[in-house]
C-alpha cells in the first residue's frame, strides 16, 4: 500500500511540473506556428509526409526485432533481461530526445554539440524542417527519434547476461546525451565533420561505429560472463531469424527513409540496402560452408545484418555494384573479427555488437568514400573510384575521429556508472539468470 | 550394479561432464527438472502479483554403473558439482537389479559397458 501511495505521489508530482511547463510553453508555440504557415504552403507536401511517417515507424521496430535477435542467443534464463533492456530504450531514450537530446544534437550551437534552443521541442512546431524543408520540422524530429533509440540498444549486445538493469539506464541516459547527441551534431547538425563534407547516408559513424566502439569498450570493462566460453550459447535461433528479419525490414525505413523524401534518392537506397544485405548474407554461408563444412542458419542471418550496418553509410550514394562489393566484402571481415580477433584478444562481447556493427559500420564508412557517385546522389560527393581520393581521406578522418570520441567517452561514462553503482550484477544473480534475479519473473515454464 | 542419481545447479552441468569423462564414465541421461531443498524457492512477481516459493531449475543425471564405477563417478560429480553454498544438490545410490542392451539382448556387466 506504502507504495501504492509513493507512485501516485511521484504522479501527480510529474503531471504537474510538466502541465505548468506546457502551459508556460505553449503561447510562443502558437505564434511561431502561425509566423511559419504561410511558408509551411509550398514545402510541405504529402508524399513525403507520408513516407517519413512510415519509415519512422519501420525503423522503431527494428529495436523489438534487434532485442528478438539478441534475445534469441543468450540462454533462456536471460532472455527477458536482453528484452527488458531494448523495450526500456524506446521509453527512456524516446523522453531524454523530445526534453533535451534533439536539441543537443540538431539545434544551432557549435561544432562539438548543438545548443538549447530545441528544449523540450520548444520553437520546434509544423514549420518547415530547417534540415529537411520538405517536411515538417516535428516529422524529422520522429524519425531522428527512432536512431537515438537504437543506437543504444545496440550497445547491449556486449554486456548481454551480467549487467545490472538499473545501471543499464543510468548508462544509457549519459550514453545517449554525451556520446550519441554530439556525434549526430557532428556528423548529421551542422558540426564539425559536416563541415568537412562527411557523408554518412543513413548512420554509420553515427549509429554502427558509436554503438559498435562502445559495445568493445563496455565488454572490456565488464569482464567476461562466469563459465565463460568461446562457444556462443544460442536458447532459441528462430527468435534469432525472426529479429534479422525485422531488423532487414525496418532497415529500409532506416536508409531509405534516410533520404528525408520520397524521391529517387529513397529508391536507389532501398535497392543498395536489399542488394548488400542479401549479398552480405549468402557470403557468410559460402565462407562458412568452406571453412567448417555447413553452412548455419545463425550465420547467414549474422551476414545479412553485417551487410545492412555496413551499407547504412553508403546506402543512398552508390549503385548496385558498389552495394554487393560491400556485402561481399563486409561478410569476410565481420566473419573475421567475430572469428579470428575475438578469440585472439580474449573479450567477451557476448552477441558481437562490435564484431558486426562496430567493425561493419567502420568498413562501410570507409568504403562510401570508395563507391559513392554523384549520378546516383547529386547532393553527395564522388568518391574514390570516380576520381574524386579527397573523399576517402575526408572518410577516414570522419570514422576514426568518430571512434576515438567514443571510445575515450564510453570508458568515462561507464566506469563512472561502474563506481556509483557497480555495473555487474553479483555472482549469484549471474547464476540464477537475469530473468529471476533482475526482473522476479521467468520467459519460459518448464511445467505447465 | 548401482544406478546413481544426482540433482545439481544447471550452470554446472557442463564441468560435471567434463569430470565425468575424465573419471571414463562415458554413458549419462539427463533430465532437466524443477525442485528446491532447503535453499527454498524463488519469488517472482507478475503484473504486481507476488508468488513466492516458486521452484528452481535443475539438472538430474542418471548414471548406472558396475560396483568398481561407482566411486569414482561419486568423486567426479562432487568435483564438478560443488559450490560450498546451499542449492548444489545431491547424490543418490539405488541397487540395480539388471541391464539389458537392447541392440544384443546382452544382460548384466557388460551391457552397462
Amino acid at each position: 500500500m506504502k507504495r501504492f501511495i509513493f507512485l501516485f505521489i511521484l504522479f501527480l508530482l510529474v503531471f504537474s511540473s510538466v502541465s505548468v511547463m506546457y502551459a508556460a510553453d505553449s503561447a510562443p508555440v502558437v505564434a511561431a506556428a502561425a509566423v511559419a504557415a504561410p511558408a509551411q504552403a509550398p514545402a510541405s507536401n504529402s508524399g513525403d509526409i507520408s513516407w517519413m511517417l512510415v519509415s519512422s515507424a519501420l525503423v522503431l521496430l527494428m529495436t523489438p526485432g534487434l532485442a528478438f535477435f539478441y534475445g534469441g542467443l543468450v540462454r533462456r534464463k536471460n532472455i527477458l533481461g536482453v528484452l527488458m533492456q531494448c523495450f526500456m530504450a524506446m521509453a527512456v531514450i524516446s523522453l531524454q530526445w523530445v526534453l533535451f537530446g534533439y536539441s543537443l544534437s540538431f539545434a544551432p550551437g557549435n561544432g562539438f554539440i548543438g545548443g538549447l534552443k530545441y528544449l523540450g521541442l520548444n520553437n520546434v512546431g509544423m514549420e518547415p524542417c530547417p534540415w529537411a524543408p520538405n517536411i515538417p520540422h516535428q516529422l524529422f524530429v520522429i524519425f531522428q527519434m527512432m536512431f537515438a533509440i537504437i543506437t543504444p540498444a545496440l550497445i547491449i549486445g556486449a554486456f548481454a547476461e551480467r549487467m545490472k538493469f538499473s545501471a543499464y539506464i543510468i548508462f544509457s541516459i549519459l550514453w545517449a546525451t554525451l556520446v550519441y547527441n554530439p556525434l549526430c551534431h557532428w556528423v548529421w547538425g551542422g558540426g564539425w565533420l559536416a563541415k568537412l563534407g562527411v557523408m554518412d547516408f543513413a548512420g554509420g559513424i553515427v549509429v554502427h561505429i558509436s554503438a559498435g566502439f562502445a559495445a568493445l569498450v563496455t565488454a572490456i570493462i565488464i569482464g567476461k560472463r562466469r563459465n565463460h566460453t568461446a562457444a556462443p550459447t544460442p536458447h532459441n535461433l528462430p527468435f534469432t531469424v525472426l529479429g534479422a528479419g525485422l531488423l532487414w525490414f525496418g532497415w529500409f525505413g532506416f536508409n531509405a527513409g534516410s533520404s528525408l523524401a520520397a524521391n529517387n534518392v529513397a529508391i536507389s537506397a532501398f535497392l543498395s540496402t536489399n542488394i548488400a544485405a542479401a549479398a552480405a548474407a549468402l557470403t557468410w554461408a559460402v565462407i562458412e560452408w568452406m571453412a567448417v563444412g555447413r553452412p548455419t542458419m545463425l550465420g547467414t542471418a549474422t551476414g545479412a545484418i553485417a551487410g545492412l550496418a555496413t551499407v547504412t553509410p553508403a546506402s543512398g550514394f552508390i549503385g548496385i555494384w558498389g552495394a554487393i562489393a560491400i556485402g561481399i566484402s563486409t561478410s569476410i571481415i565481420c566473419y573475421m573479427a567475430v572469428g579470428f580477433l575475438k578469440p585472439k584478444f580474449n573479450y567477451d562481447d557476448t552477441l558481437d555488437a562490435f564484431g558486426v556493427h562496430g567493425i561493419g559500420g567502420l568498413w562501410g564508412t570507409l568504403m562510401t568514400g570508395l563507391f559513392a557517385s554523384t549520378l546516383i546522389n547529386p547532393a553527395g560527393a564522388n568518391g574514390l573510384f570516380f576520381g574524386n581520393p579527397k573523399q576517402f581521406v575526408i572518410q577516414c578522418i570522419g570514422a576514426f575521429a568518430a571512434v576515438g570520441y567514443t571510445v575515450i567517452a564510453t570508458a568515462i561514462l561507464y566506469k563512472l556508472v561502474d563506481l556509483v553503482l557497480g555495473v555487474r550484477v553479483a555472482d549469484k544473480k549471474e547464476v540464477l539468470g537475469l530473468d529471476v534475479s533482475e526482473h522476479n519473473e521467468r520467459a519460459y515454464t518448464l511445467i505447465e | 550394479m548401482k544406478m546413481v542419481i544426482a540433482i545439481i545447479q544447471p550452470h554446472k552441468l557442463e564441468e560435471v561432464k567434463q569430470e565425468l569423462y575424465k573419471a571414463n564414465v562415458n554413458l549419462l541421461t539427463v533430465n532437466e527438472v524443477l525442485g528446491h531443498g532447503r535453499q527454498k524457492g524463488i519469488t517472482e512477481v507478475y503484473r504486481g502479483v507476488r508468488e513466492s516459493g516458486n521452484l528452481l531449475r535443475k539438472i538430474r543425471l542418471e548414471i548406472c554403473v558396475n560396483d568398481d564405477f561407482l566411486e569414482p563417478t561419486i568423486k567426479a560429480i562432487m568435483a564438478g558439482a560443488q559450490t560450498g553454498e546451499t542449492g548444489d544438490g545431491k547424490i543418490f545410490v539405488l541397487p540395480m537389479e539388471e541391464c539389458i542392451r537392447i541392440r544384443t539382448g546382452e544382460k548384466g556387466k557388460e551391457a552397462i559397458g
